[in-house]
């Protein structure tokens, strides 16, 4: 595949089966030395797993890497360290309380040594921060360094140990844009020094900006391996996003009224990801609704105003045309939303709660589950035992824990727990990550037939086929501000790919950002 | 090496591990007592013997057990919740606190209601004295190991300058030991003539009432949810932190009534040795029963037990009592160990 003249690594048809999910299916690319790949995919593409490979954390079912033309052995976490490969995590392994040079050193010496070295070690730090143009003091607290600062002394870290392969791992989610261009003139610098990078990243601009070739992964296969100049951002995010597929023939959709309504909604940002920027947005009955976009768009901050758990800062939100005073996920449920969560291990299920308790998690203090704070465990557990059936939830029982349950049997009794409630609007934030393609029609067929019995369907995926054929009227949603509405078949893929890389809005998306990051 | 998770462990392995422990506890303490020239047979026969060999050693056992099993309830519930109550040290002597000032005669109340109002007035002063750090904890976000950690020697002080200054019994020959109550405040005993009060039979009561509370309550369910998975129990709409303080209303109310139930029960003052660290040695008993509040009964009787047997077989066997301090320390640490390896397993590489 590469006719570069140096590879300095390659990887070969990498496969990693996690039970019926396929993370990682038949991956090959090469890396050359002075180049700068990018990895691109949403989560759970698979990004995390391969890099977990290369670096000896898991051991692949098949295929192998090799760096500079040796293969390494599987499931050794040192032999890629000791090859010369470096990464830099998204989550920094620093000791707070130590300084910088301490941080840079830790474990590059033998535990017990007469010498220490230090002013060596020192000088050769202040001379790698000038080569690499990485300002940091070496006498600094680690614990009073900011957030780029800290990912100067990784960067520093992986070079002081002389890496010639370095794998950064979403590395501007922390940063500021000024960083992120501090960042890139770091990284350009160190191409200039004969290193190789891996960048993996979710972010289209960064990657047109700092990568020579892009892979791009989704659902664990290798979708396309392309050179920066030969592409564009739409053209990337289409390829991320899939909708290779033609959409199912679903019957056209019959809306009613408006169910919930948004008006103006601001909220404050979660960490890097953008909260919602003036955003409004109608819920009809009968409709499935869309929500398209690259992850970390502000799809979080609108699954948690409509489900509940986070009152706007500024605008309305509004149920059946009544404006709700209060809001919260109990609120939400009472006023029926159906809420399946993004992450069901975590947020929508409790694991070592059984069947039944998970089942009544969100109505335990409503009859028929309690009467006056006493639990009905006989008729909790027949309305466990209902879903059981009628979702075809395979497990022993309701007394089963439900953390041995696979993630397709837990989905369907979170659908079974919030559909039996026949709600009027169902907020459906990635239902189906994850799930082998049999759990994911089930889900589908579910959502279109709530749809087909009047209820309104906020779908928000990272999956652009899944948007397409299931949504009636889809949103894009990028940097937290919303498109208009698009009818189905309106805009075709790369249309909307123009629109989730930030083009189409009324005002740039970039200048927003860097307003607040200063 | 590292631990990797038991997706279903096995009855064998839930079971056995702990019995395990328990083994592995009787083994260490064999080997000390090979060191101190004892028989370990012989040791543990006299610990035996003393704890439960006769009427007067299982009433003795029984009545060390009580404020064990309070405080255990107390620590049991708290940490189900993840509520790390360290202080029941703290609440049991606010309980006993609020019997002594009560109860020395200023009530001026019919000799039949001035109980029932000390049992809920000091239930009411433990759960005030956890409601202090619960609220740091749930609107700063202060850590409530170290704020109840700390209310224990700032409590004990309070007590300690309390009974220097005005509560001093002015009849104690200048001891720091308050005035004994009066005979209405009193716990009867169960059974005339045995020496085992009222005390008891509502620690038992407590265990039952807290079991039904856990297992059949909404509070005791999202005390469960709450404790497992923080996060999915606020998606789920359960108000996380009103949780956290009814669950640390209840455990300081319970700690309480170990404090009240010795004063009432047993010595009818208070002194600065009321509590031998029942407070903490209720985090052993709630942890041996793997917080199962009936479980905490049976635990509270073996360490009670294995306390009162020590004393005597000391004083046969030549031992020193510190035995039994050694055993209760390496049951905890074999049972926490043990309750690890029933959900993880240890693979190399």
């Amino acid at each position: 595949m590469s006719t570069h003249p140096e590879e300095v690594l390659r990887l070969d048809g990498i496969t990693k089966r996690f039970g019926e999910l396929t993370a990682n299916d038949a991956v090959s690319f090469s890396l050359a030395k002075g180049e700068v790949v990018a990895l691109l995919g949403e989560n759970g593409a698979g990004k995390t797993t391969l890099m977990n490979i290369l670096f000896g954390q898991y051991t692949a079912d098949n295929g192998t890497v090799s760096v500079f033309g040796k293969t390494l052995p599987p499931g050794n976490p040192r032999a890629a360290l000791d090859a010369g490969v470096g990464m830099v995590h998204q989550h920094f392994t620093l000791a707070d309380n130590m300084t910088v040079q301490e941080n840079i050193t830790l474990g590059t010496r033998p535990l017990f040594s007469a010498r220490l070295d230090r002013k060596e070690a020192r000088k050769r730090i202040i001379e790698l921060s000038e080569r690499f143009h990485l300002a940091v003091s070496p006498d600094a607290k680690v614990g009073s360094l900011s957030v780029g600062e800290r990912q100067r002394v990784e960067i520093l870290k992986a070079l002081y140990r002389d890496v010639r392969i370095l794998i950064l791992d979403e590395p501007t989610a922390v940063l500021t844009p000024q960083e992120t261009d501090d960042l890139f003139a770091t990284l350009r610098q160190a191409i200039a020094n004969g290193l190789s990078i891996i960048f993996i990243s979710h972010k289209l601009h960064e990657v047109m900006a700092i990568a020579d070739r892009v892979v791009v992964l989704r659902h664990g296969k290798m979708v396309d391996g392309v050179a920066i100049k030969d592409t564009d951002k739409a053209a990337l995010a289409a390829l991320m996003m899939g909708a290779e597929a033609t959409p199912p023939a679903v019957a056209p959709a019959n809306p009613g009224e408006t169910l919930m309504e948004l008006k103006g909604v601001s909220t404050p940002d979660i960490g890097s990801a953008p909260g919602l920027k003036s955003v409004s947005l109608e819920l009809k009955a009968g409709q499935i609704i869309g929500l398209a976009g690259v992850s970390g768009n502000g799809q979080a901050a609108m699954a948690e105003v409509v489900g509940g758990q986070r009152v706007p800062v500024t605008g309305s939100l509004a149920l059946s045309g009544l404006e709700i005073p209060q809001w919260s996920p109990r609120k939400a449920v009472e006023s029926g939303i159906a809420r399946i969560p993004e992450d069901r291990h975590k947020t929508g299920t409790i694991a070592d709660f059984d069947l039944t308790e998970n089942a009544i998690l969100e109505r335990y203090s409503n009859t028929p589950f309690s009467r006056g704070g006493w639990l009905d465990w006989r008729k909790s557990r027949s309305f466990a035992n209902e879903i059981i059936e009628k979702y075809d939830v395979r497990c022993p029982g309701p007394d089963t824990t439900i953390r041995l349950l696979s993630g397709g049997n837990m989905q369907k009794l979170i659908l079974g727990r919030v559909l039996e409630a026949a709600p009027q609007i169902i907020l459906a934030n990635q239902p189906v990550r994850g799930l082998d393609i049999g759990a994911v029609n089930y889900v589908h067929s579910q959502l279109l037939e709530a749809r087909d019995r009047g209820a309104a369907v906020l779908l928000i995926s990272e999956d652009l086929d899944e948007i397409m054929g299931l949504a009636d009227v889809i949103h894009v949603i990028a940097e937290g501000r919303l498109s208009p509405a698009f009818n189905r078949g309106e805009k075709s893929p790369a249309e909307l790919g123009l629109w989730m890389a930030g083009q189409g809005f009324e005002e740039p998306a970039r200048k927003q950002e860097s307003h607040h990051a200063s | 090496m590292r631990l990797e998770p038991i997706e279903n462990p096995t009855v064998i392995r839930r079971l056995g591990l702990p019995a395990a422990a328990l083994a592995a506890t009787f083994l260490v303490a064999s080997l000390l007592a090979m060191v101190a020239g004892a028989n370990p047979f012989s040791v543990f026969g006299l610990i035996m013997k003393g704890a439960f060999g006769s009427k007067f050693a299982v009433l003795e056992t029984l009545n060390r057990a009580t404020p064990l099993i309070f405080t255990g309830l107390a620590v049991a519930v708290a940490f189900r919740a993840k509520f790390w109550n360290i202080g029941a040290e703290a609440q049991l002597y606010a309980g006993a606190l609020v019997t002594v000032v009560l109860g020395t005669g200023f009530l001026p109340w019919p000799a039949f209601a001035i109980l029932p109002a000390l049992f809920v007035c000091a239930i009411l002063a433990g759960a005030i004295v956890l409601l202090v750090p619960a609220l740091l904890k749930t609107r700063f976000g202060v850590d409530e190991v170290v704020t109840t950690l700390l209310f224990n020697f700032i409590f004990l002080l309070f007590i300690s300058m309390l009974l220097e200054g005005p509560l001093k019994d002015p009849m104690g020959m200048g001891w720091p030991k308050s005035a004994r109550l009066v005979p209405e405040a009193r716990l009867p005993r169960i059974v005339d003539g045995l020496r085992l009060h009222w005390g008891f039979a509502l620690a038992l009561i407590s265990a039952v009432l807290v079991w039904i509370i856990q297992t059949r309550s909404t509070l005791g369910y999202e005390m469960r949810a709450v404790g497992l998975n923080k996060e999915a129990a606020a998606f789920a709409g359960i108000p996380v932190n009103r949780v956290l303080v009814k669950t640390a209303l209840l455990s300081g109310g319970l700690a309480a009534l170990a404090g009240f139930s010795e004063v009432a029960g047993l010595k009818g003052s208070l002194t600065l040795d009321l509590s031998p660290g029942f407070g903490y040695t209720g985090i052993i008993v709630a942890m041996l029963a793997l917080l199962n509040p009936l479980g905490v009964v049976v635990a509270a009787l073996f360490v009670a037990g294995i306390f009162v047997g020590a004393d005597s077989m000391s004083r046969a066997a030549d031992v020193p009592t510190y035995l039994a301090d050694i055993m209760l320390a390496s049951a905890l640490l074999m049972m926490v160990l043990a309750i690890m390896l029933t959900r993880f397993r240890v693979v190399r590489g």
